[in-house]
């Protein structure tokens, strides 16, 4: 094989080769700088994932790597997703980082590599791509969950979380094997295919698709997969909850209503009631368990539970229209996060962070934007219109009813007034209380700019409600 | 008794049924649990392996090639965790992982 042909086989990939070998490039580079390499690193970081996501706007409809790798609209949308994540997470690091009295240089180089798998995760087209992708980036977030290694709260959420992710991954695998096994081929392509050939399935491939769905949802953290999620956020430190929140969701929800619309869409009879009864337990437990919460990060952590369960809502109509709305739900989502976890980073109080909701008494007195920004948020995460939550919500359910899933839509439309509850008593407490002690006043000047911002874009989000739809339907359409 | 591929699949049934109790019941050390994900996946190789063999396909072995070094990665990873854990908190008793009640 000829060099040229070599490089027409790779090129769809470049983004994530461009990415893999600038990562290992900064590593050496950190190793070899002197002790406060972390700004220079951090920086580079942020650009390498830049020029990436111009490199993945720049990339075409086509399959590499003998039909393992493939790069489609649907692939290129969350990419672009995960990298607005990926520099978000880092960009409100820096204060926390800082810190920090080791020159934790790893931490945004651990983002790149956990990046880098997500974005393979979404490009996915084969089990065993599948396999390493999932297990690329899960190894990355284990180490980024214990970056904080002198405090026993981060280091029992790591170990929490390296524990039920290792064993999710083993679920999975386990269920690949037998899909493997009972249609002889690892390819999508090739499943898809074998499904379309026999028509009569047997039970093997059912009970390989449910684990390889029990393993996913382990990683989206649906219920009842759900168990590590709230100490998780708990435990770790603030930015890295907003980095878990959301690019790891955003992937495996990628890989997820990939592996289901694609490969096994000739099974829909058999996985779509399945996946109706995880989105309905998630939206559930997500709204009913948040109502207890007093710690803001364990009732994002319900909070977005909930979240991917009405996603799932999206994914159980196993049509275009389903992944449209999802993938305009996980836009709204995304900003979402980001606006509410950099309210996060702001409270502060006699320079050290606090996390209790009761926090936030009188916020409306001490800090009026930063209250009027949450009350923002929650009132988008509840569903209020015209902002920019309502629009996520309303296209999950139209998609739902389009498929005559009427108990489905009517259940996700209850968990919503459930959940408004407590999105109402955060605006309840931020506006109506008395402040005991003030919060420290906002310093960290990226997360004040990443928390107007993202506030600014769900306001406004239905001006662009029509070219970001149009992008959402050109990309809903998986494989090519 | 000649051996067909049900007795390599039960077998690799019986070893991922062992790792997912060994993970849930153990009450004791954090290092069983490590051993419990092992488990699993080397039931999950030896499903690979027996279809592989069965389908004359050689991409179950590949497959089974690559979650082996994917294993020892995850090995790695998870007893530095269980250091760092173990400095912080003096023991790696299962039921010491209790600071936040999920």
């Amino acid at each position: 094989m000829d060099l040229a042909s070599t490089f027409s086989i790779i090129t769809p990939a470049s983004p994530e080769i461009f990415l893999v070998i600038s990562a290992l490039t900064l590593l050496m580079a950190g190793l070899f700088m002197s002790t406060n390499s972390l700004k220079i690193i951090s920086y580079s970081t942020i650009i390498i994932l830049l020029l990436t996501a111009i490199l993945v706007i720049q990339s075409e409809n086509t399959l590499a790597f003998q039909g393992l790798f493939i790069s489609d609209n649907f692939a290129r949308f969350i990419k672009i997703i995960i990298i607005l994540g990926a520099v978000f997470s880092i960009l409100i690091s820096f204060e926390h980082l800082k810190r920090s009295e080791n020159n934790l240089f790893e931490y945004p180089l651990l983002i790149l590599f956990t990046t880098l798998g997500m974005m393979l995760m979404t490009s996915a087209n084969d089990l065993i791509l599948l396999y390493m992708s999932v297990e690329l980036q899960s190894i990355a977030l284990y180490v980024i969950a214990t970056i904080q290694r002198n405090t026993l709260k981060s280091t029992e959420a790591g170990l929490k979380y390296f524990v039920l992710g290792a064993l999710s991954s083993g679920i999975l695998l386990y269920g690949c094997s037998i899909i493997y096994g009972f249609t002889g081929t690892t390819s999508f392509n090739g499943i898809a295919t074998f499904l379309s050939t026999n028509r009569s399935t047997s039970p093997g491939l059912i009970i390989g698709l449910i684990f390889l769905i029990s393993g996913l949802a382990f990683k989206v953290s649906i219920a009842p997969f759900h168990m590590w999620t709230p100490d998780v956020y708990e435990g770790v430190p603030t930015p890295v909850t907003a980095l878990f929140a959301l690019a790891p969701k955003v992937a495996a929800l990628a890989l997820f209503l990939r592996v289901m619309i694609d490969p096994f869409r000739d099974l829909l009879i058999s996985w779509q009631p399945i996946i109706a009864f995880l989105s309905i337990v998630s939206v559930l437990i997500g709204g009913l368990a948040a109502i207890m919460q007093t710690n803001i990060k364990r009732l994002m952590a319900y909070s977005s539970i909930a979240h991917m369960g009405y996603s799932l809502i999206g994914l159980a109509s196993g049509n275009e229209t389903g992944v449209t709305s999802v993938l305009m739900y996980l836009t709204t989502y995304t900003f979402t996060i980001i606006g509410t976890f950099s309210g996060i980073l702001c409270m502060r109080r006699n320079d050290s962070p606090v996390e209790n909701i009761s926090d936030l008494t009188g916020l409306s007195d001490t800090h009026p934007i930063m209250a009027l920004a949450l009350m923002i948020f929650m009132l988008s995460m509840s569903g209020i219109p015209p902002l920019a939550g309502f629009f996520g919500k309303w296209f999950i359910f139209m998609s739902a009813i389009d498929a005559d899933l009427y108990l489905l839509a009517a259940i996700g439309i209850l968990s919503t007034v459930i959940s408004a509850f407590y999105y109402l008593r955060i605006i309840k407490i931020m506006y109506f209380e008395e402040a005991i002690e003030p919060l420290d006043a906002i310093i960290d000047k990226k997360s004040q700019l990443a928390l107007c911002g993202s506030a600014m874009i769900i306001v406004f989000f239905f001006l662009f409600i029509k070219p970001i739809h149009n992008t959402a339907m050109s990309s809903s359409i998986i494989g090519i | 008794m000649e051996i067909t591929i049900s007795h390599y699949l039960i077998v690799a049934a019986i070893l991922f049924t062992l790792g997912v109790f060994g993970i849930f019941l153990n009450r004791k050390n954090v290092i069983i649990i490590l051993m419990s994900i092992e488990l699993i996946l080397l039931a999950a190789n030896i499903n690979f392996i027996a279809f592989s063999t069965q389908l004359g396909d050689l991409v179950g072995q590949v497959f089974a090639l690559l979650v082996l070094t994917v294993a020892a990665a995850e090995a790695a990873v998870g007893l530095a965790i269980l250091v760092v854990f173990f400095r912080n908190r003096g023991s790696i008793s299962v039921d010491e992982i209790n600071l936040m009640k999920g």
